[in-house]
Protein backbone atom coordinates (compact mmCIF):
# COMPACT_ATOMS: atom_id res chain seq x y z
CA UNK A 1 0.00 0.00 0.00
CA UNK A 2 1.88 3.27 -1.03
CA UNK A 3 2.14 6.09 1.87
CA UNK A 4 1.09 3.45 4.41
CA UNK A 5 3.65 4.58 6.94
CA UNK A 6 1.69 8.28 6.62
CA UNK A 7 -1.48 7.02 7.26
CA UNK A 8 -0.30 4.65 9.79
CA UNK A 9 1.74 7.66 11.56
CA UNK A 10 -1.56 10.30 11.21
CA UNK A 11 -3.65 7.85 13.46
CA UNK A 12 -0.86 6.87 15.67
CA UNK A 13 -0.54 10.40 16.13
CA UNK A 14 -4.50 10.61 17.14
CA UNK A 15 -4.21 8.37 19.35
CA UNK A 16 -1.14 9.06 21.24
CA UNK A 17 -2.20 12.70 21.64
CA UNK A 18 -6.15 11.47 22.40
CA UNK A 19 -4.60 9.09 24.93
CA UNK A 20 -2.03 10.70 26.47
CA UNK A 21 -4.17 13.67 26.83
CA UNK A 22 -6.60 11.05 28.72
CA UNK A 23 -3.61 9.49 30.73
CA UNK A 24 -2.65 12.59 31.89
CA UNK A 25 -6.40 13.69 33.24
CA UNK A 26 -7.18 10.18 34.99
CA UNK A 27 -4.07 10.84 36.76
CA UNK A 28 -4.41 13.87 37.91
CA UNK A 29 -8.09 12.96 39.05
CA UNK A 30 -6.75 10.18 41.46
CA UNK A 31 -4.42 12.88 42.77
CA UNK A 32 -6.65 15.49 43.38
CA UNK A 33 -9.32 12.65 44.56
CA UNK A 34 -6.27 11.77 47.21
CA UNK A 35 -5.76 15.03 47.97
CA UNK A 36 -9.44 15.91 48.48
CA UNK A 37 -10.13 12.88 50.90
CA UNK A 38 -7.05 13.88 53.03
CA UNK A 39 -8.34 17.82 53.18
CA UNK A 40 -11.62 16.34 54.19
CA UNK A 41 -10.11 14.61 57.16
CA UNK A 42 -8.41 17.43 57.83
CA UNK A 43 -11.39 19.93 58.12
CA UNK A 44 -13.74 16.59 59.86
CA UNK A 45 -10.17 16.53 62.79
CA UNK A 46 -9.66 19.71 63.04
CA UNK A 47 -13.32 20.91 64.22
CA UNK B 1 -19.72 22.14 45.01
CA UNK B 2 -21.85 18.26 45.41
CA UNK B 3 -19.93 15.60 44.94
CA UNK B 4 -20.82 13.05 41.36
CA UNK B 5 -23.86 11.10 42.18
CA UNK B 6 -24.55 7.97 41.62
CA UNK B 7 -26.69 8.62 38.16
CA UNK B 8 -23.85 11.19 37.00
CA UNK B 9 -21.08 8.30 37.67
CA UNK B 10 -23.05 5.84 35.71
CA UNK B 11 -24.30 7.89 32.63
CA UNK B 12 -20.40 8.66 32.50
CA UNK B 13 -19.71 5.07 32.26
CA UNK B 14 -22.76 4.62 29.67
CA UNK B 15 -20.90 7.35 27.49
CA UNK B 16 -17.41 5.83 27.64
CA UNK B 17 -18.78 2.91 26.39
CA UNK B 18 -20.90 4.89 23.57
CA UNK B 19 -17.78 6.45 22.70
CA UNK B 20 -15.64 3.70 22.81
CA UNK B 21 -17.82 1.73 20.20
CA UNK B 22 -18.57 4.57 17.79
CA UNK B 23 -14.64 4.83 17.43
CA UNK B 24 -14.27 1.58 16.71
CA UNK B 25 -17.35 1.13 14.17
CA UNK B 26 -15.45 4.82 13.20
CA UNK B 27 -12.31 3.14 12.39
CA UNK B 28 -13.92 0.03 11.02
CA UNK B 29 -15.85 2.64 8.32
CA UNK B 30 -12.75 4.55 7.38
CA UNK B 31 -10.48 1.43 6.52
CA UNK B 32 -13.06 -0.97 5.29
CA UNK B 33 -16.06 0.28 4.08
CA UNK B 34 -14.72 4.27 2.66
CA UNK B 35 -14.06 3.84 -0.78
CA UNK B 36 -10.23 4.44 -1.69
CA UNK B 37 -10.04 7.93 -3.14
CA UNK B 38 -8.97 7.54 -6.99
CA UNK B 39 -5.72 9.95 -7.13
CA UNK B 40 -4.18 9.66 -3.67
CA UNK B 41 -5.21 6.61 -2.91
CA UNK B 42 -4.68 5.19 1.13
CA UNK B 43 -3.25 8.02 1.98
CA UNK B 44 -6.44 10.21 1.15
CA UNK B 45 -8.02 8.31 4.67
CA UNK B 46 -5.75 10.68 7.26
CA UNK B 47 -9.06 12.78 5.79
CA UNK B 48 -11.43 11.32 8.09
CA UNK B 49 -9.51 12.12 10.86
CA UNK B 50 -8.08 15.41 10.06
CA UNK B 51 -11.33 17.28 8.94
CA UNK B 52 -13.53 15.23 11.64
CA UNK B 53 -11.05 16.67 14.07
CA UNK B 54 -11.06 20.46 12.86
CA UNK B 55 -14.97 19.94 13.20
CA UNK B 56 -14.55 18.99 16.90
CA UNK B 57 -12.02 21.43 17.82
CA UNK B 58 -14.54 23.83 16.48
CA UNK B 59 -17.47 22.87 18.62
CA UNK B 60 -14.91 22.54 21.66
CA UNK B 61 -14.10 26.43 21.25
CA UNK B 62 -17.79 26.81 20.70
CA UNK B 63 -18.60 25.68 24.00
CA UNK B 64 -15.73 27.53 25.05
CA UNK B 65 -17.42 31.30 23.73
CA UNK B 66 -20.88 29.69 25.14
CA UNK B 67 -19.90 28.86 28.49
CA UNK B 68 -17.46 32.19 28.65
CA UNK B 69 -20.62 34.25 27.82
CA UNK B 70 -22.64 32.70 30.96
CA UNK B 71 -20.18 33.12 32.87
CA UNK B 72 -20.22 36.77 32.30
CA UNK B 73 -23.61 36.93 32.49
CA UNK B 74 -24.31 34.80 35.79
CA UNK B 75 -20.69 34.42 37.08
CA UNK B 76 -21.12 30.71 38.22
CA UNK B 77 -17.65 28.79 38.74
CA UNK B 78 -19.40 25.92 36.87
CA UNK B 79 -18.93 28.23 33.29
CA UNK B 80 -15.52 29.12 33.60
CA UNK B 81 -14.75 25.32 34.38
CA UNK B 82 -16.59 24.02 31.77
CA UNK B 83 -14.66 26.90 29.00
CA UNK B 84 -11.38 26.04 30.73
CA UNK B 85 -11.99 22.11 29.84
CA UNK B 86 -13.22 22.73 26.55
CA UNK B 87 -10.41 25.02 26.03
CA UNK B 88 -7.82 22.24 26.57
CA UNK B 89 -10.32 19.31 25.08
CA UNK B 90 -10.43 21.66 21.53
CA UNK B 91 -6.61 22.24 21.85
CA UNK B 92 -6.17 18.49 21.72
CA UNK B 93 -7.85 18.03 18.67
CA UNK B 94 -6.53 21.18 16.89
CA UNK B 95 -2.79 19.74 17.69
CA UNK B 96 -4.24 16.56 16.38
CA UNK B 97 -4.94 18.71 12.74
CA UNK B 98 -1.87 20.63 12.82
CA UNK B 99 0.14 17.00 13.08
CA UNK B 100 -2.12 15.28 10.73
CA UNK B 101 -2.43 17.82 8.44
CA UNK B 102 1.16 18.07 7.50
CA UNK B 103 2.00 13.70 7.94
CA UNK B 104 -0.84 13.99 4.83
CA UNK B 105 0.61 16.91 2.58
CA UNK B 106 4.06 15.82 2.32
CA UNK B 107 3.40 12.87 0.16
CA UNK B 108 0.59 14.92 -1.87
CA UNK B 109 2.31 18.28 -2.11
CA UNK B 110 5.66 17.97 -1.67
CA UNK B 111 5.58 19.98 1.07
CA UNK B 112 5.11 20.04 4.73
CA UNK B 113 3.72 22.99 5.29
CA UNK B 114 3.17 26.17 3.41
CA UNK B 115 2.05 29.53 5.14
CA UNK B 116 -1.79 29.79 3.13
CA UNK B 117 -4.41 31.52 4.62
CA UNK B 118 -6.47 27.77 6.02
CA UNK B 119 -2.94 26.62 7.66
CA UNK B 120 -2.29 29.95 9.14
CA UNK B 121 -5.78 30.77 10.15
CA UNK B 122 -5.44 27.00 11.90
CA UNK B 123 -2.18 27.57 13.65
CA UNK B 124 -3.07 30.90 14.76
CA UNK B 125 -6.41 29.51 16.59
CA UNK B 126 -3.90 27.29 18.43
CA UNK B 127 -1.74 29.69 19.78
CA UNK B 128 -4.56 31.71 20.60
CA UNK B 129 -5.73 28.94 23.09
CA UNK B 130 -2.43 28.30 24.55
CA UNK B 131 -2.21 31.64 24.88
CA UNK B 132 -5.80 31.55 27.15
CA UNK B 133 -5.05 28.32 28.62
CA UNK B 134 -1.18 30.63 29.87
CA UNK B 135 -3.55 33.08 31.08
CA UNK B 136 -5.43 31.41 32.89
CA UNK B 137 -2.17 30.14 34.64
CA UNK B 138 -0.55 33.75 35.32
CA UNK B 139 -3.86 35.26 37.16
CA UNK B 140 -3.65 34.23 40.46
CA UNK B 141 -6.91 35.96 41.61
CA UNK B 142 -9.51 33.40 40.67
CA UNK B 143 -12.53 35.73 39.64
CA UNK B 144 -10.58 38.14 37.87
CA UNK B 145 -8.72 34.91 36.01
CA UNK B 146 -12.79 34.12 35.25
CA UNK B 147 -13.61 37.33 33.89
CA UNK B 148 -10.37 37.79 31.66
CA UNK B 149 -10.46 34.19 30.48
CA UNK B 150 -13.99 34.44 29.46
CA UNK B 151 -13.25 38.01 27.65
CA UNK B 152 -10.54 36.28 26.12
CA UNK B 153 -12.20 32.97 25.03
CA UNK B 154 -14.99 35.15 23.49
CA UNK B 155 -12.59 37.02 21.58
CA UNK B 156 -10.32 34.44 20.19
CA UNK B 157 -13.17 31.92 18.92
CA UNK B 158 -13.08 35.46 16.54
CA UNK B 159 -10.73 33.08 14.16
CA UNK B 160 -13.24 29.99 14.25
CA UNK B 161 -15.33 31.66 11.42
CA UNK B 162 -12.09 32.80 9.35
CA UNK B 163 -10.94 29.68 9.74
CA UNK B 164 -13.60 28.62 7.85
CA UNK B 165 -14.02 30.96 5.65
CA UNK B 166 -10.24 31.39 4.56
CA UNK B 167 -10.53 28.65 1.57
CA UNK B 168 -13.57 30.21 0.07
CA UNK B 169 -12.19 33.98 0.87
CA UNK B 170 -8.55 33.35 -0.71
CA UNK B 171 -6.74 31.04 -2.74
CA UNK B 172 -4.59 28.37 -0.64
CA UNK B 173 -2.86 25.55 -1.18
CA UNK B 174 -5.16 23.87 1.23
CA UNK B 175 -7.63 22.22 -0.78
CA UNK B 176 -10.94 23.84 -1.42
CA UNK B 177 -13.95 22.65 0.43
CA UNK B 178 -15.52 19.77 0.03
CA UNK B 179 -18.82 20.26 1.63
CA UNK B 180 -21.08 23.14 1.62
CA UNK B 181 -18.35 24.26 -1.20
CA UNK B 182 -20.93 25.30 -3.47
CA UNK B 183 -20.48 24.21 -7.95
CA UNK B 184 -18.29 21.60 -8.38
CA UNK B 185 -17.47 20.69 -4.94
CA UNK B 186 -18.62 17.52 -3.43
CA UNK B 187 -17.77 13.70 -1.92
CA UNK B 188 -19.01 10.16 -2.56
CA UNK B 189 -22.12 9.46 -0.83
CA UNK B 190 -20.20 6.55 1.14
CA UNK B 191 -17.20 8.68 2.00
CA UNK B 192 -20.01 11.71 3.37
CA UNK B 193 -21.49 8.65 4.99
CA UNK B 194 -18.04 7.72 6.55
CA UNK B 195 -16.88 11.13 7.43
CA UNK B 196 -19.92 12.30 9.46
CA UNK B 197 -20.21 8.94 11.16
CA UNK B 198 -16.62 9.54 12.30
CA UNK B 199 -17.58 13.03 13.61
CA UNK B 200 -20.25 11.37 15.64
CA UNK B 201 -17.56 9.17 17.31
CA UNK B 202 -15.05 12.20 17.87
CA UNK B 203 -18.02 14.13 19.23
CA UNK B 204 -18.57 11.70 21.62
CA UNK B 205 -15.51 11.28 22.56
CA UNK B 206 -15.34 15.01 22.93
CA UNK B 207 -17.85 14.86 25.34
CA UNK B 208 -16.12 12.04 27.49
CA UNK B 209 -12.77 14.28 28.23
CA UNK B 210 -14.87 17.15 29.00
CA UNK B 211 -16.49 15.77 31.39
CA UNK B 212 -13.59 14.24 32.66
CA UNK B 213 -11.95 17.83 32.66
CA UNK B 214 -14.36 19.45 34.52
CA UNK B 215 -14.75 16.86 36.89
CA UNK B 216 -10.94 17.46 37.62
CA UNK B 217 -11.50 20.86 37.84
CA UNK B 218 -14.31 21.41 40.25
CA UNK B 219 -12.13 18.61 42.73
CA UNK B 220 -9.59 21.29 42.37
CA UNK B 221 -11.50 23.95 43.21
CA UNK B 222 -13.19 22.36 46.11
CA UNK B 223 -9.96 21.44 47.34
CA UNK B 224 -9.13 25.05 47.28
CA UNK B 225 -11.98 26.06 49.25
CA UNK B 226 -11.45 23.09 51.84
CA UNK B 227 -7.39 24.93 52.23
CA UNK B 228 -9.11 28.17 52.95
CA UNK B 229 -11.43 27.22 55.00
CA UNK B 230 -8.47 25.50 57.23
CA UNK B 231 -6.41 28.60 56.53
CA UNK B 232 -8.90 30.57 57.94
CA UNK B 233 -9.93 28.38 60.78
CA UNK B 234 -6.26 28.44 62.17
CA UNK B 235 -5.86 32.00 61.98
CA UNK B 236 -8.74 32.46 64.23
CA UNK B 237 -7.40 29.78 66.71
CA UNK B 238 -4.30 31.41 66.46
CA UNK B 239 -5.57 34.94 67.00
CA UNK B 240 -8.44 33.50 69.94
CA UNK B 241 -4.86 32.12 71.32
CA UNK B 242 -3.73 35.61 72.23
CA UNK B 243 -0.97 35.77 69.04
CA UNK B 244 -1.30 38.04 66.69
CA UNK B 245 -2.24 35.97 63.31
CA UNK B 246 0.60 38.14 62.05
CA UNK B 247 3.50 36.47 63.27
CA UNK B 248 1.98 33.34 63.67
CA UNK B 249 1.87 33.12 60.07
CA UNK B 250 6.01 33.84 59.86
Amino acid sequence: MKNFESLFAAYMVFWAVVFGYQFSIERQLSRAMEELRKLKAQLGGER
Amino acid sequence: MPEETTSGKASGRLLVVVAALLLAAAGYAIFFIAPEERTMRAIQRIFYVHVTSAWTAAVAYLIVFVASIRYLVGRRQQSDALALSAAEVGLVFNTVVLVTGPIWAKPVWGIWWTWDARLTSTFVLWVMYVSYLLLRSLVEDPSRRAVLSAVYGIFAFLDVPLVYMSIRWWRTQHPQPVIGGGQGSGLDPTMRAVLFFTWLALLALMTVLIRQRFRLEMLRRECAEIRLRLDARREERKTSDGVPAGEMVR
